[in-house]
């Protein structure tokens, strides 16, 4: 479970101090799935870099199972188990998918149980098991092997910032397959999706709305979709990335 | 040979013992052990110092290793190989240079190896320097690589220093007939106060012919590389040349792109990219649990692999 319990967070600039997160508290339960939405600049994938570590917040607390992880490194906190899919996941000259995989796992990882992560987002795994995770792949193949690392982690909490940006149509109904799969099998573990798609919303089991770095809306997707289809916090699939 | 040679043979050469085919081993500036195969011959340089080897038409699938460890201070050689490749042979060649210095005294090996690639031969050449040892004595290696390509031959050539090594200055020159094909791979890793040059004159000379030059490198410390890639395109031909780097801590790199276009229908490319790591690749290995070192050592392997 990851509570933020009133969570801020600013940064100074040349104009003076701006807030992107207000005074946040939103708790994940335990084997729920929950999706953050809302509009671009709202502060989404900033609340998610709070939560992995990557900014500390400028107030406020974070718990994981009841621990207080406010002031913990992304390395510490990568250990005590959360894991981070980027919006745009980073190459690297010469590392391969297998090395990438087995960073993830934290142990020695057989080739087969990589195949079953590859397989698992749609990869043929022969194919990809030893390519490089470097610019000759793909946005739509770098974004399924971000997932199948996230796999790999088999984490406490799962946190996956935009998951469909950047990918065609066909890997997005994919993803929607893996995170279906991931909602019935999580077990005293949680996903955070940062998502506009309708059909990510859709899966959640809360929906919260961020909106100029303040919660405006919680609830169950019954509840807050009504509210959001038809604006940008609710897109629907076919205006996703590259015309298939 | 000691235990300190035989580390070093295995740190240059992946030897554990006498190797199979054709082999050389050379140690402190004596041949310690050479074996000749029915198709490849290693004889000793009529002229100087160094070793003659001749590979009959139409060799395949053999191997040459001839391996030099240095471990005594202040010895300085230089020592010259010829190669000798009959058309259509198709042999591996292991080369390699250690050398351990544990005194005061510099430790040099200037090795000079000259290539004759008659037409159709295939070789591939993978070459390794190590230093290591704590005396304040240097190591120093500095190799010369001539390689002169007959129509349709293919030279794929992979040098390797990552360790140890304090001075080294490589020069490569190349000259291309119809069809010959060149390619090099380049990993180079300096640190403390290291100084590395590579430089590489390709003449490209013949129809059709190509070359394909590629330095992977890393600069930590206070260390310093100079990576100068010249090609000639004298004829119709494709090149390439490329020089990626990480610089690290206040290391410096210096990328000088040479291109000499002399026949219209010559097509020469070269990319040079020099940058710390990105902050994005340390932090998405962080988020796997790696520390912030961990992380740098992961990216710096997998960038010299």
């Amino acid at each position: 479970m990851l509570e933020l319990i009133h969570v801020s967070f600013d940064v100074q600039n040349e104009d003076g101090g701006k807030e992107i997160i207000r005074d946040v508290s939103l708790t994940i339960g335990d084997n729920q799935l929950v999706v953050i939405t809302g509009p671009n600049g709202g502060g989404k994938s900033t609340l998610a870099r709070l939560i992995a570590g990557i900014e500390r917040p400028t107030a406020g607390t974070i718990r994981l199972n009841g621990e207080d992880i406010t002031g913990l490194s992304i390395t510490e906190r990568a250990k005590k188990g959360i894991s981070f899919a980027f919006q745009q996941p980073v190459r690297f000259k010469g590392i391969q998918v297998l090395d990438l995989l087995r960073l993830a796992a934290g142990q020695k990882l057989t080739v087969g149980d990589a195949c079953h992560y590859l397989s698992a987002v749609g990869l043929c795994a022969r194919d990809y098991v030893n390519r490089e995770v470097n610019a000759s792949l793909s946005g739509g193949e770098i974004k399924r092997i971000e997932i199948a690392t996230m796999l790999a982690r088999s984490s406490i909490l799962s946190v996956f910032d935009e998951p469909e940006a950047g990918i065609d149509l066909w890997s997005f109904k994919n993803l929607i397959e893996v995170f279906e799969n991931m909602r019935k099998t999580i077990e005293n573990s949680s996903i955070l999706i940062i998502s506009h798609q309708e059909r990510i919303l859709k899966i959640a089991d809360r929906i919260a709305v961020l909106k100029d770095g303040q919660l405006t809306m919680q609830g169950s997707p019954d509840e807050v979709l009504p509210t959001l289809v038809g604006t940008s916090s609710a897109v629907p699939e076919c205006k996703v990335g590259a015309p298939a | 040979m000691d235990e300190i040679q035989k580390r070093l043979l295995r740190e240059v050469a992946d030897l554990h013992e006498v190797p199979e085919g054709a082999y050389n081993i050379r140690a402190n500036g004596e041949s310690v052990g050479r074996a000749s195969t029915a198709n490849i011959e290693i004889l000793t340089r009529p002229e100087g110092s160094g070793l003659e080897i001749r590979v009959k038409p139409g060799t395949k699938h053999e191997s040459v290793h001839i391996p030099v460890v240095l471990t005594q201070s202040g010895l300085k050689e230089v020592v010259y190989n010829d190669f000798y490749i009959g058309e259509d042979a198709d042999v591996v060649i292991i080369a390699g240079c250690g050398i351990d210095n544990c005194g005061n005294q510099d430790a040099q090996h200037d090795g000079i190896h000259r290539f004759f690639l008659e037409r159709g031969a295939h070789i591939k050449y993978v070459e390794k320097h190590y230093g290591s040892g704590d005396g304040k004595g240097k190591r120093i290696l500095n190799p010369g690589t001539e390689v002169y390509m007959k129509e349709n031959s293919t030279a794929e050539m992979e040098m390797v220093q990552i360790k140890g090594v304090d001075d080294t200055s490589r020069t490569t020159v190349a000259k291309l007939d119809a069809g010959a094909k060149l390619v090099v791979r380049e990993r180079l890793m300096t640190h403390g106060e290291q100084r590395a040059l590579s430089t590489y004159v390709v003449e490209l000379n013949g129809d059709g012919c190509s070359a394909d030059v590629v330095s992977r490198s890393v600069a930590r410390d206070h260390s310093y590389q100079k990576f100068d890639a010249k090609l000639l395109g004298n004829a119709p031909c494709s090149g390439h040349t490329e020089c990626d780097s990480i610089i690290l801590d206040e290391g410096r790199i210096l990328a000088v792109p040479g291109l000499e276009a002399n026949n219209v229908d010559a097509a020469l490319v070269h990319e040079a990219a020099i940058g710390k790591i990105a902050g994005e690749q340390i932090i998405k290995l962080m988020t796997l649990g790696l520390t912030e070192q961990e992380a740098e050592e992961q990216i710096i392997n997998g960038f010299l692999k």
